[in-house]
């Protein structure tokens, strides 16, 4: 605020210690403090008395505002227009990726949306972040807002300008999605927002207060009571967390996080400041903001530090960036960083039984893991059981389009490979709906790859696994968001009446030390019952079951093993809440001790608080 | 003469001799390995190139040529990167024991003909043969000498901010049909290798502007890899426009559903020209009017900005960054 004199009337409640508006700093009002203008496409900038006025006006027309925030640019439109949003999904090139909106206050919102009083809490907070609702009816609102979801992101209006622009338009709901062009991060810089976004947005609105660091809206919601965050940013960031260190000295930690939704930590004493939500690190605007990020955090933080931690990925570029650094190097496995970013999460120390479903990150043995039961703690964890492996045929490719996991799948689960006849049992494969989009010549090439094993990286990813049900099941071959599939396949379960829901089969075979999770039997009971007409949500509901009821029989077979009896859930894939949910339930239910995540997310977001953590552990003496 | 290679060939006997005679002296042909020394020996002016690879590949024989006629091109267009006029190669050849002597023929006639074509002579050689499984058929080392013209300076550390990035022809060919062939995935027929000499159209080009600062042949790791080399080399940012890459459609295919990046395909046929603007346009026609040349496009640019790196604009509008690999995308190609 300092370009901003004050005028003599506020320079007087700022002086006056009397005031409660002494020495704050955005004391300012309409003749002295920040001004906000319209921007044309053209460039040219007008000046409106009425500005609110008018957005609201051509908001109302159905045109699309850029609107410059307090952490960057958002892209707007009125939420009960679909042509606008249609048109908003068009220009931004976003197909199915749902939209959060703004409404005007907690009786509006909850209009639309179930609101229990926590999550009330969550939504008026004043680090107002978005709070994932469900949705009382999902025809309430344009169905391209979010498309087939049950659950709506919402928000408050949490700057001036967006209550004026809100009650300025009728339906008081605003789509509000991040400034920016796919895969880059949002713009906060006026000359990039103006230049990139005037073919998105028919109008831009800026104000003259400059934006220091790019921050996302966070992300959260409630499960079972307890906040449970999705993206930690806006509101929540710079507070540190604090650990409770019993007097123990650390040494000072960068850790670098992981590839996608990264975001870095820094330790200084018992604090650990996890950085805001920095994004996909192969975008070169992101991978800026994360090295000047870091940068930033070590001057305002007044620290350096003297060990740097990050993930055992050769190709992650956050651990290329490690490594240039010239400090000592501590690598963190991937999910140890996750089931470590819970337990910090959950004041935990010692030992505990680690459960980490994701979708891909780089095991010690150099395959891809993801369906990991691990025993330990911060300074170090065994692998006890997981996921059997599976090819991915592909490599990057295979999470891009599920269908290759299902072929994959089948394929081990039923020997002769699909597409040629009957497995033993007499099911038909080829009569069946799966995979009938598919190509055949295409089918035919992935099955060659994985018969010559040309770029086939085997994973026991958990990710996959739902990736590969979700397209056995026909919902999503190809996806246009990270998670799309497994997403679609929890939000069918929800539509299941079973009211008793049995879960298919999954058979755990003891070897080396470690239990290997096969799951030749569930894949083909799945197939099974396709072939069999039951409704696809019952089955999808099936699974999930199968999967938390997996869950139980690994943890009690190492709970009997090790004696140890707090299980601790992480990894993208506990984004599930049906899943999540039941987990709990099923364990509690055999009287474990159950962690989840609160205040950091279960995704890759939470990693580097994880390999903070770690990497001071295992450095002190 | 018996119809494969034995371990007699390579004794050092008569039927060595008689090897050396009917097979690679038929071929190579020339007055200086005609002489029979122990060495070759000439006169030679001016700066010298000098460069050596060595290569192996599987399979032997495949589309669009063969792993003697990849030998030539090899060493002939890491000496025109440097805008050197090839003249003198030599090539050793391994040979495991059982190769059909028919086979070792094709090969070596076409090394003759692709010599003949780049203008260089093949002055001296060695043969050994190893046991069965000592080695995968047949390898071959080529080391070629050539000479840089009077002012030429052309090295990795030479790319300028604002200078030109051309590509003189299609990304990822060689890479993608070897692959095919190999794993004998024959759903796809209709591509073959680029490899190519290139010496010729660079000294076409040379021969109208000097005016070039880097070149590079785009082998190994591809053009992705080359590029993050120069990068480095020469302290600039490289940046690239996905829309301007040429890369057959064939080829993207295969790529997308085998899950890799022509860009990290090899290529054997392809040169990298990094250029300041005012010469692009008198290389750009040059290319075009050139056999291996015709499909050339300029694809990027270099920057003073993100030093070091290689940053493509993607088709969907972000800046994506184009990263050096840690590992081989395709083993035993080079
Ligand atoms: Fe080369
Ligand atoms: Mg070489
Ligand atoms: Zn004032
Ligand atoms: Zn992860």
């Amino acid at each position: 605020m300092k370009k901003f004199n004050m005028c003599p009337s506020c320079k007087r409640e700022y002086d006056d210690y009397g005031d409660r508006r002494y020495h704050a700093q955005p004391v300012s009002c309409r003749d002295c403090g920040p001004t906000i203008k319209l921007c044309d496409s053209t460039e040219e900038c007008m000046d409106d008395r009425n500005i609110f006025t008018y957005c609201g006006q051509i908001i109302s027309e159905g045109k699309i505002l850029a609107i410059k925030g307090i952490g960057g640019y958002h892209l707007a439109c009125d939420a009960m227009n679909t042509e606008a949003v249609r048109r908003l999904r068009q220009r931004k090139i976003r197909d199915d990726k749902p939209f959060a909106v703004m409404v005007k206050d907690y009786e509006t919102a909850n209009k639309y949306c179930h609101i229990s009083p926590f999550e009330r809490k969550l939504l008026e907070s004043k680090e107002a972040p978005i709070v994932l609702l469900k949705l009382r009816d999902r025809g309430m609102l344009p169905c391209m807002v979010a498309p087939g979801n049950p659950y709506l992101g919402v928000m408050l209006p949490y700057t001036p300008i967006h209550l004026g622009l809100i009650n300025a338009i009728d339906s008081h709901m605003l789509v509000m999605t991040s400034g920016n062009k796919s895969s880059e991060p949002i713009y906060y810089r006026d000359q990039d927002a103006i230049s990139n976004l005037q073919d998105i947005a028919d109008l831009i609105l800026i104000h003259d207060r400059e934006i220091y660091i790019r921050t996302d809206d966070s992300v959260t919601r409630e499960v079972l009571g307890k906040e449970y965050m999705i993206r930690r940013s806006r509101g929540y960031v710079p507070l540190p967390l604090t650990i409770n260190l019993e007097g123990k000295v650390l040494p000072r930690v960068l850790a670098c996080g992981g590839e996608l939704k990264n975001t870095f930590c820094i330790t200084k004493g018992d604090d650990f400041y996890i950085s805001h939500h920095i994004g996909d690190l192969e975008n070169m605007e992101t991978n800026k903001s994360f090295e000047e990020g870091i940068e930033h955090f070590k001057n305002i933080l007044n620290t350096d530090f003297d060990i740097v931690a990050c993930d055992m990925h050769p190709e992650y570029l956050s651990t290329k960036y490690a490594l240039t650094l010239n400090k000592k190097v501590y690598f963190v496995q991937h999910h140890h960083a996750h089931i470590a970013s819970c337990m910090v999460d959950n004041n935990l120390s010692g030992e505990v039984i680690g459960v980490a479903f994701d979708g891909t990150g780089y095991g010690e043995d150099g395959n891809i893991w993801g369906g990991e039961f691990f025993t330990g703690g911060y300074r170090g964890f065994k692998r006890a059981a997981h996921l059997e492996y599976i090819k991915m045929p592909g490599g990057d490719m295979a999470v891009k389009e599920p269908w290759r996991m299902a072929l994959s799948y089948i394929g081990n689960s039923i020997k002769d490979n699909y597409g040629k006849n009957q497995d033993d049992d007499g099911i038909n494969i080829e009569g069946d709906t799966f995979l009938r989009d598919i190509d055949y010549k295409a089918i035919r090439t992935i099955e060659l790859m994985m018969e010559r094993n040309i770029n086939c990286p085997v994973t026991s990813s958990m990710g996959r696994l739902f990736d590969a049900v979700s397209a056995i099941l026909g919902l999503r071959n190809t996806i246009s968001y990270e998670g799309q599939a497994a997403i679609e396949l929890e939000y069918l379960a929800l539509d299941s009446t079973l009211e008793v829901v049995e879960p298919y089969s999954i058979s755990i075979e003891h070897k080396n030390n470690v239990y290997i999770i096969s799951t030749k039997e569930l894949i083909s009971d799945i197939i099974r019952s396709v072939v069999n007409g039951e409704k696809k949500a019952d089955i999808s509901l099936r699974f999930h079951e199968s999967i938390a009821e997996m869950v139980l029989c690994c943890c009690s077979r190492i709970r009997e093993a090790s004696g140890l009896n707090r299980v601790v859930l992480s990894g993208g894939v506990f984004q599930n809440i049906t899943l999540l949910k039941s987990c709990i339930k099923l364990l509690k239910n055999n009287d474990f001790e159950v962690f989840y995540h609160e205040k950091v997310p279960s995704n890759d977001g939470g990693i580097s608080l994880g390999q903070a953590m770690m990497a001071c552990m295992d450095n002190i003496d | 003469m018996s119809d494969i290679i034995t371990l007699a060939h390579g004794s050092g006997g008569k039927t060595t001799g008689d090897l050396i005679k009917n097979i690679f002296v038929k071929h190579f042909n020339n007055d200086i390995l005609m002489k029979n020394d122990d060495a070759a020996s000439f006169m030679l002016s001016g700066k010298v190139a000098f460069t050596t690879d060595s290569f192996v590949i599987t399979p032997v024989f495949f589309n669009g040529g063969n792993i003697g006629k990849l030998a030539i091109c090899g060493t002939v267009n890491d000496l025109a990167a440097l805008g050197a006029t090839p003249l003198f190669l030599s090539c050793g050849f391994i040979i495991e024991e059982g190769l059909p002597i028919k086979e070792l023929e094709a090969i070596v006639e076409s090394m003759g003909n692709t010599a003949k074509e780049a203008g260089v002579k093949i002055v001296t050689g060695d043969t050994k043969v190893v046991q069965k499984n000592a080695a995968d058929k047949i390898f071959i080392n080529t080391s070629g000498i050539g000479i840089i013209p009077d002012g030429i300076d052309i090295s990795g550390n030479n790319a300028k901010p604002g200078d030109k990035v051309i590509v003189t022809g299609t990304v990822g060919d060689h890479g993608c049909s070897i692959l095919l062939e190999r794993e004998r995935l024959d759903i796809f027929t209709d591509l073959s290798s680029d490899c190519a000499p290139l010496n010729k159209m660079v000294g076409e080009v040379m021969a109208k502007t000097g005016n070039i600062h880097v070149m590079r042949d785009p082998t190994r790791g591809g053009v992705a890899a080359t590029l993050n080399e120069i990068a480095v080399q020469s302290k600039v940012g490289i940046k690239l426009y996905e829309n301007r890459i040429p890369v057959k459609d064939q080829v993207r295919g295969v790529c997308e559903l085998l899950g890799m990046d022509p860009l990290y395909m090899a290529n054997e046929g392809k040169m990298l020209i990094i250029a300041p603007d005012d010469s692009v346009d008198t290389i750009m026609s040059v290319l075009r009017n050139s056999a291996y040349g015709a499909q050339a496009c300029i694809i990027g640019e270099v920057t003073d900005d993100h030093k070091g790196r290689v940053v493509m604009n993607t088709l969907a509008g972000g800046n994506r960054i184009v990263d050096m690999p840690v590992g081989d995308q395709l083993p035993r190609i080079c």
